[in-house]
C-alpha cells in the first residue's frame, strides 16, 4: 500500500563511488586522520570489536564456510588481535622521521626520511580468511594515518555484513567505509583514483586492478597465490614433518589458503613411507570418516567445488588417488586426498589447486625438485623438510618464492617482523607488522641545507680551478680537495 | 629480440650473475668506462644537448662515479642476509630476510641526462645481481650511440645489453616478459609502460616529474638572500636549462618582495652566464625543435607574453632559449598548468608567503618542493601540510646527489624510489626464509580441537607466559563453548 513503501537499496555506481572518494579526501584533507590519538583509538576500538563480537564473527565465518571454531578464533580473530597489538605498541616509533646521513658533497646539511599517510586508499579483500584479509591491511593503513575505503568479498557474504556493521559500529565512519558488493560495485571503485590500493586475491582479477590502477598512476600491493610446493627429504623426523604439512595444508582453511602446501616433491624411494605416514596422521586428526569431521572447512561455494571435482576426475589423475576422494555435493566437503606419482601436464599441476587435495611429484633424487619449482611461476611460499645443511643451503639460493620455510609450513605468516608478499606472479608489495605501516605511507625525502658556506665552485663562470675543486669534493677523498685546493693535480 | 632475451634468461639461471665478483668486476668496468671515455662522454653530451662539460660532470659523470663507489663499498653489507628479531615463543626457529635479484630487467632511460639516467638504474640492476636491457633515449643519438657501442665493451654483454630505438622499439620491449622495469620520464608515457606491465603483473618504478615550486621567503640578512638567488638561478637555468624532473619549475614569493627578487635573480643570471648567455656557452641548448616549439608556444599567449619582465630572446636555428623570467602569468596559461622543462622560470605573487602552501596543494604532486626559508615553524608547516617525493630547504637540486636519500616522487610525479640502497632494493626481492627444528613442537597445533588447545594458542599469541603455564597446569578454564555446529 503507498505510504509503507520498501526502501530501496541505492545502487553503488560510479557517481556514488566518486562521491565517496571525494568525502574522504575531505576527511583526509582535515587533517584528522593524521594525529597519533585518532590511530590509536580506531586500532584500539578494532581490538574492542574483535574482543566483543567474537561468537558473531566465528558463527558468520562458519556460515561462509563451515570454519571450524578454533581456526576462527586462532587463525582470524587472534592473529587480527595480535596485528592491533604490535601497531599500537610500535606507531609511536614508526611515525619518527629516519634520520639519515649526509656526505661532504652537501655540506653543510642534514637530512631525514619523513613518513607521511598517502591519503586515501582502496583495500579490496578475499573470502578465504575474510576478517583477516580485511582488517590485517587496514591496521596498516589506520596506522599510516590514511583514510580508508574497504571492498570485503562478496563470496563470503555473511562476513561481509558483519563486517560493514561492525566497522559502522566501531570505528570512525568519517574515514573508515566499508562498501559490499561484486563486480559492479570493485569496478565502480577502481575507477576512482586512490593513492594506493591493496588487493588480495588471484592473478586474474590483480591484472584487472593494475590496469585501473595504471590509469593514474596508482601504486599497488597484490597479494595472491601460487603452487607452493613442499619438498620432502629422506632421514627427517617423518611424522613431525607430516604433522606441520597436515596443519598448514588441511588445518587451514582446508587447503584453501594462499600459502597453503600446494603440492610435494618427493624422491621415489620415500615416497611410499611419506604416504603412510601422511594417511596415519590424517586419520588421528580427523577420524576415518573425514566428511564428518567438525575440524575441516567446507568448500566455499559449489563452483570451487566442481573446480576441484573436476582436477580429480580428470583421466589422467583418477586413477592416482591414494588416500581420500570422498565429496559431498550438498555439504560442499572434500575429503583430505592425496594423489601419487601425477603427470606434470595435468590440470591439477597447472593452477594453483586451492583445496583439500595434495599431489605428490617423484623424482629420482631430491636435488631435482628445485628445477621443477624454478620451471613454473614464483609462488607465495615453498617449503623444505630437510636437516642436510647442503640442501637447505641449496634451496636457499636457487628457489625464488615470497617466503621461504624450513621444516614447517606456513608458520611465516605469524611473525610480524617478516615482510609477507610474493615476487612475480604471486604478487607485489608486502605488509605484516611495520611493512603494513610502510606499505600506506609515503616515504618523503627531506633535506636542510643553510646559508653558511656556500660553495662558489657550484656556479658558472666555470674555470679550470673549480672543476678541479669540484671533482675532488665529488668523487675524490680529502688529499684531493687539499690538492685541489692549493692549485695542484689535474683539471 | 625474443630469443636474445631467452639467452639472457638462461644466464641468469646459471647464476653467473649472482656472484659477488662478477656484480663488482661490472661496477669496476662501468668505471673506467667513465674515466677512460670522459672525453667522449663530454663530446656526445655537448653534440646532443650543448651542455657544457662542468654542467656535465656536476651532473652526470661525476655523480656516477660516486654513485659506483658508494655501492662498490655497500655491496657486501647490502647482499647479505638481515637477521630477523623472532618472539621467545618461536623457541628454536630463526628468521632472516635474504636479499634475492629478481631476473632479467628493463630500464628505460630520459633524453635530458642520458648517461646519468641511464648509469644510476643500471648500477643499481647490476649490485643486486641481474641481467638487464637499457634502452636509452632516441632523442640524444650521440649518448645513446656512445652506451651502445662503447661502454658494453666494458662489460658481460651477455647479461646487460643496450637496445637502441624510437617508440616502436620501446613497444616491442614492453611486450615482452620483464621481471622489473624502471622507467624515468613523462607521466603519459609511464601510463604507458604501466599498462603494459600489467600482462605480466611485472613490478615497476616510474620517474617522473611534475611543476616543482620554489617557496622563497623574505630574508632580513642579504647574504641569505644573495645565496637563495643563486641557488635559485643555478638550479634552473643550470641545469640541462631547466630541462630536468627536479628543476624549479615556478617561484611563489610574497608581493612585496617580487621586484626586489626580480633584480637580485637579474643580476645573478648576468653575473653567471655572462651578457650573452648564448655565446657564453654555460646554458643547454633545448634538446630538438619538437621542444623548442613547445617552448615558444607556451610565451605565444599574449597575457603570458606581458608578464616577461627578463629574457625571452629565442634562437630557433640554434635551439637555444635565453633565461626567462615572467611575472605573475595568467594562472590558467599552460605556462602555469603543464610542467615547463626549460628555461622560462614564472615567479606568483602572493599575499603571503604562507599562502603558497594552499596554492601548491592545489596542483598535482610533484618530485620536490623547494622552500628558501629560515621561519623554523613555516618549514614545520610546509614538511607536515605538503606532499611531495622530496622536500628541500634552502637549496634545490642537490638532493639528487645525496646517496642515503629515496629519490622518488608520488602520485602523478611516479612510483617507486631509488639511488644509493634504494637503487639495490628497487632490483631485489627481500625473501623471508624461516627455519624451524623438529625437536619441539606445540601439540596444541594439530586437531582434533579442544578448549585447551584454543586458550593456548590464544596466550602463545599474546605471549602471556603465565598464562601458558595455568594453561598447561590445568589451572585456567575455557569460557568458550566449542560445541557449535
Amino acid at each position: 500500500m503507498a505510504g509503507s513503501e520498501e526502501k530501496e537499496k541505492a545502487v553503488f555506481d560510479v557517481d556514488a563511488a566518486s562521491a565517496l572518494v571525494n568525502e574522504l579526501r575531505c576527511t583526509f584533507a582535515s587533517g584528522k586522520t593524521r594525529s597519533y590519538e585518532w590511530r590509536v583509538t580506531q586500532l584500539k576500538n578494532m581490538l574492542k570489536m574483535c574482543d566483543e563480537n567474537e561468537k558473531e564473527i566465528a558463527e558468520a565465518l562458519r556460515q561462509d564456510l563451515s570454519k571450524p571454531e578454533l581456526e576462527s578464533v586462532v587463525y582470524e580473530i587472534g592473529m587480527l588481535k595480535n596485528s592491533c597489538r604490535v601497531a599500537l605498541k610500535e606507531v609511536k616509533h614508526w611515525i619518527v622521521p629516519e634520520k639519515a646521513k649526509t656526505s661532504l658533497t652537501t655540506f653543510p646539511s642534514s637530512a631525514e626520511i619523513l613518513s607521511e599517510p598517502l591519503g586515501v586508499v582502496l583495500i579490496i579483500s578475499a573470502w578465504n580468511y575474510p576478517f583477516l584479509l580485511s582488517l590485517d591491511p587496514l591496521v596498516g593503513a589506520i596506522a599510516a594515518g590514511n583514510a580508508v575505503v574497504l571492498k570485503p568479498s562478496e563470496i563470503a557474504p555473511a562476513s561481509s555484513s558483519l563486517l560493514s556493521k561492525l566497522l559502522v559500529k566501531y570505528l570512525d565512519s568519517s574515514a573508515i567505509r566499508v562498501i559490499e558488493g561484486a563486480v559492479a560495485e570493485t569496478s565502480a571503485l577502481l575507477e576512482q583514483k586512490w593513492e594506493k590500493i591493496f588487493y588480495t586475491g588471484n592473478g586474474r582479477v590483480a591484472r584487472i586492478v593494475m590496469a585501473a590502477a595504471a590509469k593514474h598512476l596508482t601504486p599497488v600491493v597484490l597479494e595472491l597465490g601460487g603452487k607452493s610446493p613442499v619438498v620432502i627429504d629422506a632421514g627427517i623426523n617423518l611424522q613431525v614433518a607430516t604433522r606441520r604439512i597436515i596443519a598448514g595444508k588441511w588445518g587451514c582453511n582446508n587447503g584453501q589458503a594462499c600459502v597453503s602446501p600446494d603440492y610435494i616433491i618427493t624422491t621415489k624411494d620415500y615416497a611410499p613411507e611419506l604416504v603412510d605416514t601422511l594417511k596415519n596422521e590424517l586419520e588421528r586428526f580427523y577420524g576415518k570418516t573425514p566428511l564428518e569431521s567438525k575440524d575441516l572447512s567446507r568448500i566455499v561455494n559449489s563452483n570451487h567445488f566442481t573446480r576441484l571435482t573436476k582436477l580429480l576426475d580428470e583421466d589422467k589423475v583418477s586413477g592416482n588417488i591414494v588416500h581420500g576422494g570422498e565429496r559431498d555435493k550438498e555439504s560442499l566437503k572434500i575429503a583430505p586426498t592425496i594423489l601419487l606419482d601425477v603427470p606434470q601436464d595435468s590440470l591439477i599441476m597447472n593452477e594453483e589447486i586451492f583445496g583439500p587435495l595434495l599431489p605428490i611429484i617423484l623424482v629420482n633424487k631430491i636435488e631435482e625438485s628445485f628445477d621443477l619449482i624454478n620451471s613454473g611461476t614464483k609462488p607465495l611460499a615453498a617449503y623444505l623438510f630437510s636437516n642436510k645443511k647442503k640442501l637447505k643451503e641449496q634451496f636457499v639460493m636457487s628457489v625464488s618464492a615470497g617466503g621461504l620455510v624450513i621444516n614447517d609450513t606456513t608458520v611465516h605468516l605469524a611473525v610480524d617482523t617478516l615482510p609477507f608478499g610474493g615476487v612475480g606472479e604471486s604478487g607485489m608489495g608486502s605488509y605484516h607488522g611495520k611493512f603494513s605501516f610502510d606499505a600506506f605511507s609515503h616515504k618523503k625525502a627531506v633535506l636542510y641545507r643553510s646559508f653558511i658556506g656556500d660553495a662558489a665552485i657550484r656556479y658558472p663562470p666555470y674555470t679550470t680551478e673549480k672543476v678541479r675543486l669540484m671533482k675532488a669534493l665529488i668523487g675524490g677523498g680529502i688529499w684531493n680537495i687539499i690538492q685541489a685546493l692549493l692549485g695542484w693535480g689535474k683539471a | 629480440m625474443e630469443s636474445e632475451l631467452e639467452s639472457m634468461r638462461e644466464y641468469f639461471k646459471s647464476g653467473k650473475t649472482r656472484s659477488v665478483s662478477w656484480r663488482l668486476s661490472q661496477l669496476k668496468g662501468l668505471l673506467l668506462f667513465i674515466k677512460e671515455k670522459e672525453a667522449e662522454i663530454f663530446e656526445a653530451l655537448k653534440k646532443d644537448l650543448g651542455k657544457h662539460p662542468v654542467e656535465a660532470f656536476r651532473d652526470e659523470v661525476g655523480t656516477l662515479i660516486k654513485s659506483i663507489n658508494f655501492a662498490l663499498k655497500g655491496l657486501k653489507n647490502w647482499m647479505s642476509s638481515e637477521k630477523v628479531k623472532l618472539p621467545k615463543i618461536a623457541v628454536l626457529s630463526s628468521a632472516k630476510l635474504v636479499p634475492q635479484p629478481l631476473g632479467l630487467v628493463l630500464i628505460i632511460s630520459s633524453w635530458n641526462f642520458p648517461l646519468g639516467l641511464s648509469l644510476e638504474p643500471l648500477i643499481g640492476a647490476i649490485a643486486a645481481g641481474n641481467t638487464m636491457v637499457l634502452k636509452p633515449s632516441e632523442m640524444a643519438p650521440a649518448c645513446s650511440s656512445l652506451l651502445a657501442n662503447v661502454m658494453t665493451t666494458y662489460l658481460d654483454t651477455k647479461a646487460i645489453k643496450v637496445i637502441q630505438g624510437g617508440p616502436s622499439i620501446g613497444e616491442q620491449l614492453l611486450q615482452q616478459k620483464w621481471d622489473k622495469i624502471f622507467f624515468t620520464g613523462s607521466a603519459l608515457v609511464g601510463r604507458i609502460v604501466m599498462s603494459a606491465a600489467v600482462k605480466h603483473l611485472t613490478p615497476v618504478v616510474l620517474e617522473l616529474g611534475g611543476k616543482c615550486p620554489a617557496v622563497v621567503d623574505s630574508f632580513s640578512s642579504s647574504w641569505d638572500k644573495q645565496v637563495a638567488v643563486n641557488r635559485i638561478a643555478v638550479s634552473k637555468f643550470g641545469n640541462c636549462a631547466g630541462q630536468a624532473c627536479i628543476a624549479i619549475d615556478y617561484i611563489l614569493v610574497e608581493k612585496k618582495f617580487a621586484s626586489n627578487l626580480v633584480e637580485l635573480m637579474k643580476a645573478s643570471i648576468k653575473n653567471m652566464f655572462g651578457d650573452n648567455p648564448r655565446e657564453s656557452n654555460t646554458i643547454a641548448r633545448i634538446i630538438n625543435k619538437h621542444h623548442f616549439l613547445r617552448l615558444k608556444n607556451l610565451l605565444s599567449d599574449l597575457a603570458v607574453q606581458k608578464s616577461v619582465v627578463y629574457g625571452g630572446s629565442m634562437d630557433e636555428e640554434n635551439l637555444f632559449i635565453e633565461p626567462t623570467i615572467l611575472l605573475d602569468p595568467p594562472l590558467q596559461s599552460e605556462i602555469m598548468t603543464d610542467e615547463i622543462f626549460g628555461p622560462l622560470l614564472p615567479i606568483i605573487t602572493l599575499d603571503m608567503v604562507e599562502d603558497s602552501i594552499e596554492f601548491i596543494n592545489s596542483k598535482p604532486k610533484a618530485l620536490a618542493i623547494y622552500a628558501f626559508t629560515k621561519n623554523e615553524q613555516f618549514k614545520r608547516r610546509i614538511e607536515a601540510e605538503t606532499s611531495s617525493g622530496s622536500l628541500v630547504f634552502n637549496d634545490a637540486v642537490i638532493q639528487y646527489a645525496v646517496d642515503t636519500l629515496p629519490f622518488g616522487g608520488i602520485g602523478e610525479s611516479g612510483i617507486g624510489r631509488y639511488h644509493g640502497k634504494f637503487s639495490f632494493d628497487t632490483f631485489t626481492h627481500h625473501k623471508a626464509v624461516t627455519t624451524r627444528s623438529f625437536l619441539t613442537d606445540f601439540w596444541f597445533r594439530f586437531p582434533p580441537w579442544n578448549g585447551q588447545k584454543l586458550m593456548l594458542f590464544e596466550t602463545v599469541y599474546n605471549f602471556d607466559y603465565l598464562g601458558i603455564l595455568l594453561v598447561i597446569l590445568g589451572l585456567k578454564r575455557c569460557k568458550r563453548n566449542l560445541d557449535v555446529i
